[in-house]
């Protein structure tokens, strides 16, 4: 790894100080798998690491029937699991977690880090940056593309969006909420995360110069929700595709729907056409079947990927079964 | 092979790096600095004074492992397994994957499990930091050691003291584990000769024998 | 009563032999206190890196390590392949340094100015027609047997075609390769090493650093290898990269370590050759196998590699086999637990496995049908295996003809395989040292990979003595102890347990000695019997262990076992059946073990224990690459995709399923003396789990890993969904 200079504020407002205005310079540092790996494999060489591990307040998780869950970008992926009111409030986001595997990654892992953590593409990881560009145009559509993007893959970009957490957070109407040298700033997460379309680009809304502090998800009231991951290993290792559902039923019949899909495009993939195939029906083996079907209507699969477009089919289809279990 | 008049990009320390990809994208002749190109660090000019902020430079680090306490400058980059197995010789927690994946270089702070390979030094200041050689101070074997030895859940031991780690800690915050939450909080230690069988019987074991969530305080 | 003097006792008076013994050095393990050549920290000790080509194919046109030597730290510099060397394959080494640190030695790497030019390369070998046009290929021989051409003609005959294949995989020992080296004095060498060949180290270092202008006897070398984080057939040898640090440290004048990055290991410390192949073979309608027909190709890197021995075990009367090797710009081959036999196995009992179904046979029957084809002796041993494994397995009740017709997009399948090893017993020497006080030291230059060496060391001699196991005290890990094979092939076992046990016979003869005066009988009419010398079945004529060895009075006795030497103590070639049970998820092509059941010989066995978890663990191996492990290769750039532990998948703790082990042992077993056990569980799994997804879901997935993409491809060309 590179050195670098460190700092551990204690306050957000002295951490913001330290930062500056292109990626790259300056890392923030939470949990830290990602980012020292990242700076081992000389995908980024800041040269100034700021540790926001001394910042009071941003490891707590609240949560009232009204204002809805608050999680501090510090609060640990085993601290979600343990809490109480995720698991009664927010299944959904209680399994996106519950994909995160390994006793230390649970407790190392922050919720903020795990949102702003950097593709799993292996020619980014190698090295050859998020566009994977050699000799003038990507080495995806001719390579090794099993694990690329089925949806939003028009280019540059063909990596997948690696959170756990994002599709679920995003079904649930979250926001993250930042902090930057202007004062403070909610953005939804569906709306947080972009394709870069130049290399240094980065894959989210969130400037270098800002924080995340915060992630905050209405209130749950009358939902049914779920998330389905098809992995390759029980182990540490990120899904082939994953789906979360909300649905905000009517008595039996599901008034409206959030689906989104991870692991599937270069930014967590909401899919408004498998929304509308059960917004207003009772959901059934075959309703499930035909939102799949429409969720993966318009996707475009690369050479080696095509498997991921029925397996993101299928993760749908059974993250919407599993939302309504139990349901008579 | 066409050949190309392609000066190696400024590789000068107080330059901004390069990514390996920059260097890459040539073809035919490259010249390139290693497999990773840019030292900007060794060397670097030091930085404007700025509030708390340290290094690149070695600095004065406090560790707190296995109960006592380690004076040592540091740079910031040197992680937290560095120091123990380079610095201060203990040798317990192993360097395999080194990207936060493989579990084989577990240790806990303020018992909690963590990968080492990931941890700044700076960053476990101020806790408490136990490795393998902290479970087991006095010498005796500690409940999940001997699970271990009794169900050969080890062959070549490179990965063992890592998952008595993540065992351990499992065990502690969890004393009644089901097979699912084994498999789920072990899914982050990796194991080459395959010694998953004898861990699993060790860890249902112990659990067993602890009933009532007495492990850690036996 | 035992006919020839070192003869293994008999099964009636075998006090720890066979029984399920701990490994002695299971506490220093578990607890981390167990020094591998990774937790060397020498006083002064350098740490060095190298620096390794991104290239393929490359040629070195200058190298340049002036900024690298002038960085602060840096204590010495070293080109391993300078200006006009050919590159062959990216991780090559070029050039490495010593610094004060890890992080310095790697900054100083980076300074390191190459020029290269590139070079065609080629490194994805699947498909043998490109590789041919591009002029990689090379004949890798071929053999016909009676008249294939023939029995393929037959019109009674049933024939299977197929296509087969298992990709390149890595060994990806935990603890990289890598050694580090001291020079006490300017002639002196001393090397911890991370091997499998303590003993024979020192010769190949020494021939290394010779031809490197670096003046050093052999004698003058000492290796040490407590304890090592995996070889799996991966270190054998100083490596290039030994020899090197060797060099770095007599140029600093300090002791240098220098293990490898997990990228390196990855990239280039050990490959197993791929195999593919087409595959004809042909039966009689009762299932008689009566021919078999090949053409396979695979890659062990630019080099040649051996070819997978096909048909694998069983030899039908009409064989054709043709052999073709791509010169692959990857790293080069090593030998993996059990060479070319995991390839070899899945190839042909994936291809009988058609075979039988072809023929609506119960693949269970169909092997034993044709268990004769087995080389001599082992057709008994595969009959008595498969039954074993079948009941273990619940087979009768749970096997289906293929296709699994339940309802539901899970399907369940059962697969079978069997295979062979040698396994005999390497040539080994020993010192067994009994003092006066009582206490025995048993001293060889062998190595534990994680086996179980030095427990089954120190079963031998204790059962020998009359002893517990915690009475003998094994030395071992030192190339200054007599000297001990290389631990590959499963040869050590055999090797050390029957030098051991000469060694101790001939210890305790000379006990007896000095003993039988005091009793007043002859040594002959001595044997030693828990924790006692006493006369023959008499216990009140009798010495403690401690008041026997006090006749010595000062003398020490200490002998030398060798082996190969008297007696029959152990042989070679095991049988092995395994069968997996396996559920398919039909929507997302998942493949989940549910059950592996192995039946497994390997003659006497020495430790339960160990032993069992030889098999479990190569079990788990074989899961590893049935279900993920490939050297992924990008034809673009000429690089592993996958050099990290993420990427390059083992499974985990969760996905392992049930394992079911069963050592076949008892009469007919125990005589043949101990066999090594460490290669021939690793060779089934792949053919027994990739049968069990063709059984499960009625169609063949024709290459390992059985990944969920090429799962799901097999079943659109006609699977059951």
């Amino acid at each position: 790894m590179e050195a670098f200079e460190y700092a551990s504020p204690n306050t957000t407002r002295d951490a913001l100080q330290l930062l500056g205005s292109q990626w790259g310079e300056i890392e923030i540092l939470a949990g830290g798998t990602d980012l020292i790996s990242a700076m081992k494999d000389r995908i980024t060489t800041p040269k100034r690491v700021v540790s926001l591990k001394k910042i009071k307040g941003l490891n707590r998780i609240e949560f009232s029937e009204r204002s809805g869950l608050r999680v501090g970008a510090l609060v640990t992926i085993q601290e979600i699991l343990d809490n109480q009111m995720v698991r009664e409030h927010y299944p959904a986001l209680r399994e996106a977690a519950d994909g995160i595997r390994g006793e230390q990654m649970r407790h190392m892992g922050t919720a903020g880090g795990e949102l702003l953590q950097r593709p799993r593409c292996w020619y980014f990881r190698n090295g050859y940056g998020q566009l994977a560009e050699y000799q003038g145009k990507s080495l995806v559509p001719d390579g090794q593309n099993r694990y690329h993007a089925i949806l939003g893959n028009s280019g540059p970009a063909y990596f997948v969006n690696a959170s756990s957490l994002a599709p679920a957070l995003i079904a649930l109407g979250g926001k993250v909420r930042l902090h930057g040298p202007d004062g403070e700033r909610e953005v939804e997460l569906g709306k947080f995360y972009t394709t870069p379309t130049k290399e240094g680009e980065r894959e989210y809304v969130i400037k270098p110069n800002e924080i995340l502090t915060e992630i905050l998800v209405p209130p749950p009231h009358g939902l049914r929700m779920a998330v389905y991951e098809v992995r390759e290993k029980t182990a540490l290792d990120w899904p082939l595709v994953a789906a979360a559902v909300v649905l905000h039923m009517k008595g039996r019949t599901v008034k409206s729907a959030r689906v989104v899909m991870g692991h599937v495009a270069p930014v967590p993939w909401p899919s408004p056409e498998a929304e509308q195939a059960i917004e207003g029906k009772t959901v059934t083996e075959e309703v499930a079947e035909e939102a799949g079907k429409a969720a993966v209507s318009k996707a475009t699969p690369l050479s080696q990927n095509g498997y991921k477009v029925r397996l993101a089919q299928v993760a749908v289809k059974r993250a919407i079964l599993s939302a309504m279990k139990g349901e008579a | 092979m066409r050949r190309k008049k392609d000066r190696p990009r400024e590789t000068n320390p107080d330059k901004t790096a390069l990514t390996r990809r920059d260097f890459l994208k040539g073809a035919g002749v490259t010249v390139s600095g290693g497999l990773l190109v840019g030292s900007k660090a060794a060397d670097a000019a030091p930085a404007p004074p700025e509030a708390g902020v340290v290094g690149p430079g070695a600095v004065p680090v406090t560790l707190r492992v296995n109960g006592k306490v380690h004076k040592l400058k540091l740079e910031p980059r040197v992680t937290l397994l560095d120091a123990l197995r380079e610095h201060l010789d203990i040798t317990g927690s192993k360097e395999v994957c080194d990207r936060a994946v493989c579990g084989s270089c577990t240790v806990m702070m303020d018992r909690k499990p963590v990968y080492a390979c990931t941890v700044l030094a700076l960053e476990a200041e101020g806790h408490e930091v136990t490795t393998i050689e902290g479970l087991a101070a006095d010498g005796k074997l500690t409940p999940v050691m001997a699970a271990f030895v009794r169900h050969d859940a080890q062959q070549c031991g490179f990965c063992t003291p890592g998952f008595v780690m993540a065992c351990t800690a499992l065990l502690e915050r969890n004393p009644d584990p089901s097979l699912e939450e084994i498999e789920k909080g072990l899914g982050g230690n990796l194991c080459r000769c395959g010694t998953y069988w004898g861990i699993r019987h060790a860890v249902l074991d112990v659990a067993k024998g602890m009933k009532g969530g007495a492990y850690g305080k036996v | 009563m035992a006919k020839c003097k070192y003869d293994w006792p008999q099964a009636g008076e075998r006090e720890l032999i066979g029984k399920r013994i701990d490994r002695i050095d299971g506490p220093e393990k578990a607890s981390g206190r167990a020094k591998y050549t990774y937790d060397t920290n020498r006083p002064g000790m350098l740490r060095a890196k190298l620096l390794t080509c991104p290239y393929a194919h490359a040629k070195i046109k200058s190298i340049d390590l002036s900024s690298a030597q002038n960085l602060p730290g840096v204590k010495a510099t070293l080109v391993i392949q300078g200006p006009g060397s050919e590159i062959q394959w990216a991780g090559d080494e070029i050039a490495a340094v010593a610094a004060v640190s890890d992080d310095i030695a790697e900054d100083a790497c980076r300074r390191i100015q190459v020029e290269y030019e590139q070079l065609p390369h080629l490194v994805r070998e699947e498909d043998l027609d490109r590789a041919q046009a591009q002029g990689r290929t090379k004949a890798g021989g071929e053999e016909t047997t009676g008249d294939p051409g023939k029995a393929f003609q037959d019109p009674e005959a049933v024939i299977s075609k197929g296509y087969y294949g298992i990709p390149v995989i890595t060994h990806c020992c935990l603890e990289s390769h890598g050694n580090v080296a001291e020079w006490p004095d300017a002639k002196t060498l001393k090397t911890w090493s991370s091997t499998q060949n303590v003993s024979g180290l020192p010769g190949q270092l020494g021939a290394g650093l010779r031809l490197q202008k670096v003046e050093v006897d052999d004698s003058n070398i000492e290796t040490v290898c407590q304890y090592i984080g995996g070889g799996f057939g991966s270190k054998f040898s100083p490596d290039r990269w030994g020899i090197v640090v060797a060099q770095l440290s007599k140029l600093a004048g300090k002791p240098v370590q220098l293990m490898l990055e997990r990228n390196i290991e990855l990239e280039m410390a050990g490959a197993r050759p791929s195999a593919y192949a087409k595959i004809r073979v042909a039966a009689k309608k009762d299932g008689t196998l009566t021919a078999w027909d090949s053409e396979s190709w695979g890659t062990g890197g630019v080099g040649p590699a051996g070819h997978p021995p096909l048909p694998y075990v069983l030899q039908p009367p009409n064989t054709h086999w043709k052999h073709t090797m791509i010169a692959a710009n990857v790293g080069p081959a090593r030998a993996w637990r059990a060479p070319n036999h995991p390839q070899a196995c899945l190839l042909t009992l994936g291809a009988l496995d058609d075979l039988a179904a072809k023929l609506e046979m119960d693949p269970v029957e169909f092997l034993m049908k044709n268990a004769h084809l087995a080389p001599q002796g082992l057709g008994q041993v595969y009959t008595e295996e498969l039954q074993k494994a079948a009941e273990l397995a619940e087979w009768k009740k749970n096997w289906h003809p293929r296709g699994d017709k339940t309802p539901g997009h899970i399907k369940r399948g059962m697969g079978v395989s069997l295979h062979t090893w040698g396994g005999r017993g390497h040539t080994s020497s020993c010192n067994v040292i009994v003092r006066p006080d009582g206490s025995v030291t048993v001293r060889l230059g062998s190595q534990d990979l994680g086996t179980g060496t030095r427990t089954v060391i120190a079963i031998s001699v204790a059962e020998t003595l009359g002893l517990p196991v915690e009475a003998v005290k094994v030395e071992i890990g030192d190339s200054k102890y007599p000297p001990d094979g290389a631990s590959g092939g499963s040869t050590t076992v055999g090797g050390v347990s029957s030098s051991t046990r000469r060694g101790a016979i001939d210890a305790l003869d000379e006990l007896f000695a000095a003993v039988a005066p005091s009793l007043g009988v002859q040594p002959a009419q001595l044997e030693a019997w828990n924790g006692r010398i006493r006369v023959k079945g008499d216990s009140s004529k009798s010495l403690t262990w401690k008041q026997a060895c006090a006749k010595l009075g000062v003398k020490t006795i200490t002998t030398t076992g060798k082996n190969p030497g008297p007696c029959h103590l152990n042989d070679s070639g095991v049988g092995g059946v395994q069968i997996a049970d396996v559920s398919v998820d039909t929507e997302t092509g998942q493949v989940k073990v549910n059950r592996i059941v192995a039946a497994q010989d390997c003659g006497l066995v020495i430790d339960l224990k160990t032993a069992e978890s030889q098999v479990y663990g190569a079990l788990i191996m074989g899961i590893c690459y049935s279900l993920f492990e490939e050297k992924v290769m990008d034809e673009t750039l000429g690089r592993m995709l996958n050099p990290n532990m993420e990427f390059y998948k083992l499974a985990g703790i969760g996905d392992i399923g049930e394992l079911i082990v069963h050592m076949m042992t008892g009469p007919g077993y125990d005589e043949r003396g101990v066999i090594g056990l460490g290669e021939p569980p690793v060779i089934s799994p792949g053919a027994a789990i990739a049968n069990a997804v063709a059984n499960a879901i009625g169609v063949r997935v024709s290459t390992l890993p059985l990944t969920p993409d090429k799962v799901l491809a097999a079943l659109d060309k006609g699977g059951l969904a």
